[in-house]
């Protein structure tokens, strides 16, 4: 095994806080030097500066899948950045072996006025590719994108869906020696993400080094044999992958709690009933709002009574984006016994397995007296509710269809 | 130790010994010393005039110079006749004002003619630079997404703006022929003028490309000095308008030369061949001090753009 990357005492300081008011045009710059001619002219002492990546050290044997995880602001991005040659370290060296291809954006260098042809080629070569190999991949970079009727029109007609396809055509095929990937498979459809994912694996199982950026410790999990943790700028751990992401989740965790999303909402008065928050108490090290299809799923919500109510219902929609409910539950038909309030703060858990498909869903929550019948709150809750896959039913492809049902398939040979 | 594996699980230490012992051992297949291998660290000067990296990335500059060209013809109604347009009106507006002031008698060839070959090359001497000095801002996404020589960012828009000159000469050919010059041979040496004309819009273009990446003002400030170019270069009138002690004066700017030199091609006039070399020279200043300036500023680009 060959060493393929090797990062010494990698640092980036960046220069944060406002530029001195001063030396932000040409203008001031022209006018200082001709008012203060011999003054030498030193960056403003007072600006902030940031370390997003002090002293790193690592290095990668070729042919591994290492994933880079960590928080907001760990500097994951940067560091993608230098090794991508975007930015240029502030201190140490980075040594790359072999011919880099990055890919920190879908569909970078794309114009809407071009069409998909145009798109194609120009992207291709933005990242890196020469004409000859564009030409020859350019049949299957269309089939891939599944868009063959429309490459020829400008990518402005496209839809979110088709534009990307057409994006990630381009770049699944891109084949340098080092790839490095940022969370460009966080866009799009469940299905586009499933069918990256097949594709990244292709490109694992090709035996070129790949450096991949996520949040989702499953996504890492699934491609990467070993990981890097980052944290505050500083490589906090970097191995295998298991104990690495079970590392980085506890740290996740401890946070997590503090993501329920409250509802903006104005002064609670006298009468009303209202949700203001909701979590998942046991959403995954991705989000906080992210579930598992088809595994235990323990919705709470947060609500405010401000007055007396003997009987109370609640429901539960869990719709698609057409506002199509898919699944509907309701208090009443799960247990009959009233539920009465008081003043107060109280927390209703809903705990259920939703046989999903993986994707966004929008979750509502709706509170109503059960004597009268009379609506009390309705919340369209934010954010949307992620589901996804359970790990080990990720396949290279999202399946059609609205409900994930466990399945079995046994083919033997009819002996008659 | 550099390799910082909490656990032993993944790398066996046979193979990881073995990694090392090549690192440290022949060089020859250690793939960091390699001809693809790439060092990255926090500035290095060396490179000061990059030009073989930007050869090296021509298809990519064909190509955005190719996006660029394609988005202007398609986004523009006019397309064509607009970059006409432009020469043709300014034309008209100056020969109507020469001819009231009687000034173009002592000209070898029709004022309207000589207006609008000044114009022609004048425009895209314009265009090119407006351009180019606009165009890292305008491409930020790609700077901050993707690695690539930046030259070629400038580099292509003004490419982009040699297609609007083939146009323009091709008007003026037409125009030569309705006031009934033929062109002679010498047009065949036009690429003469172009080149150093590219190279002189190329350099106050790119660096005032770099210098707008962190000075935005520069925007505002730039079409004011085009202008003053405009009136101290002879577009619209001729040296030999000028009295004669102030032509040693304007043949600093690289510009009298050229466009002095680029109607002697088309009007078979004498050829100046001193006028032309101190353009040349000036030119060929200008676009490396634009250059190495380039590189000196082009570290910063993503982080400040």
């Amino acid at each position: 095994m060959q060493t393929v990357i090797k990062v010494e005492n990698l640092s980036k300081k960046f220069r944060i806080g406002k530029l001195r008011g001063d030396e932000g045009t040409l203008r001031d710059l022209v006018g200082n030097v001709i008012k203060f001619p011999f003054r030498k002219r030193v960056k403003n002492p007072e600006a902030e500066t940031l370390w997003a990546l002090k002293d790193i050290n690592f290095e990668v044997y070729q042919g591994d899948t290492l994933g880079i995880v960590g928080g907001n602001g760990a500097g994951k991005s940067t560091l993608l950045k230098i090794l991508s040659r975007i930015i240029k370290p502030t201190t140490g060296r980075a040594r790359l072996g072999g011919r880099v291809g990055s890919l920190l954006e879908v569909g970078t260098g794309f114009h809407q006025d071009l069409t998909g042809r145009e798109n194609v080629f120009l992207n291709g070569a933005v990242l890196g590719m020469q004409r000859r190999e564009i030409e020859k991949k350019f049949d299957e970079i269309v089939a891939f994108a599944e868009i063959e009727k429309f490459m020829d029109t400008p990518v402005k007609f496209y839809s979110t869906g088709m534009y990307l396809r057409l994006a990630f055509a381009v770049a699944a095929h891109l084949e340098p020696d080092i790839l490095i990937v940022d969370e460009v498979l966080a866009v799009g459809d469940a299905a586009f993400q499933a069918k990256c994912l097949g594709k990244m694996g292709e490109a694992v199982g090709s035996g070129r080094t790949i450096l991949f950026v996520s949040h989702s410790s499953m996504m890492v999990e699934k491609l990467c044999q070993t990981a890097l943790y980052l944290k505050n700028g500083k490589l906090e751990n970097y191995g295998a992958t298991k104990p690495i992401l079970a590392q980085y989740e506890a740290d996740y965790e401890l946070n997590s709690a503090a993501e329920a999303v409250s509802r903006n909402l104005p002064e609670i008065e006298d009468g009303e009933v209202r949700f203001i928050e909701w979590s998942i108490s046991n959403s995954t090290a991705y989000q906080a709002h992210t579930i598992v299809s088809r595994q235990k799923a323990e919705f709470e919500f947060q609500l405010v009574c401000r007055r007396q109510i003997a009987n109370l219902r609640f429901n539960f929609a869990i719709q698609d984006h057409d506002g199509r409910p898919l699944i509907v539950a309701s208090s009443v038909s799960a247990n009959k016994a009233a539920a009465a309030v008081g003043e107060g703060t109280y927390r209703l858990r809903w705990t259920c397995y939703l046989p999903l498909q993986a994707g966004f869903y929008r979750l509502v929550a709706e509170v109503a007296s059960a004597d009268d019948d009379t609506l009390l709150d309705t919340w369209r809750c934010q954010p949307e509710l992620e589901i996804l896959l359970s790990p080990d039913e990720l396949i290279g492809e999202q399946l059609q269809g609205l409900i994930n049902i466990p399945v079995k398939f046994d083919l033997a040979r009819d002996v008659r | 130790m550099l390799t910082k594996y909490s656990t032993g699980e993944l790398i066996n230490p046979a193979e990881s010994n073995q990694a090392h012992s090549q690192e440290s051992g022949n060089g020859e297949n250690d793939l960091l010393t390699g001809k693809d291998s790439i060092v990255i660290e926090s500035s290095n000067f060396i490179s000061s005039v990059d030009l073989i990296s930007l050869w090296k990335c021509r298809e990519l500059l064909y190509f955005l110079a190719l996006r660029d060209v394609k988005i202007r013809y398609k986004q523009t109604l006019l397309g064509i006749a607009w970059v006409l347009l432009q020469p043709i009106v300014t034309t008209t507006i100056f020969t109507t004002i020469f001819l009231r002031l009687g000034t173009s008698q002592d000209l070898t060839v029709p004022y309207p003619l000589f207006a609008f070959s000044g114009f022609t090359l004048w425009t895209f001497i314009n265009s090119a630079i407006t351009n180019c000095s606009g165009s890292l801002v305008n491409h930020s996404n790609l700077i901050t997404k993707v690695y690539f020589p930046r030259l070629i960012i400038p580099f292509s828009a003004a490419l982009a703006t040699l297609l609007d000159l083939v146009f323009g000469l091709t008007s003026l050919v037409i125009a030569m022929l309705i006031y009934g010059i033929v062109p002679g041979w010498r047009m065949l040496l036009l690429p003469l003028i172009i080149v150093p004309t590219l190279l002189l819009a190329l350099g106050i273009g790119i660096f005032t490309a770099a210098l707008n990446v962190k000075y935005r003002d520069v925007k505002y400030i730039l079409p004011f000095f085009i202008q003053i170019f405009f009136f101290i270069s002879p577009v619209f009138y001729s040296l030999s308008m000028l009295p004669e002690e102030s032509v040693a004066l304007w043949q600093f700017n690289p510009l009298t030369g050229i466009l002095e030199n680029f109607r002697a091609l088309l009007f078979g006039l004498p050829f100046d061949f001193y006028s032309f070399g101190v353009s040349v020279t000036v030119s060929l200043l200008i676009f490396f001090a634009a250059i190495y300036t380039f590189h000196r500023l082009e570290d910063d680009f993503a982080d400040v753009i």
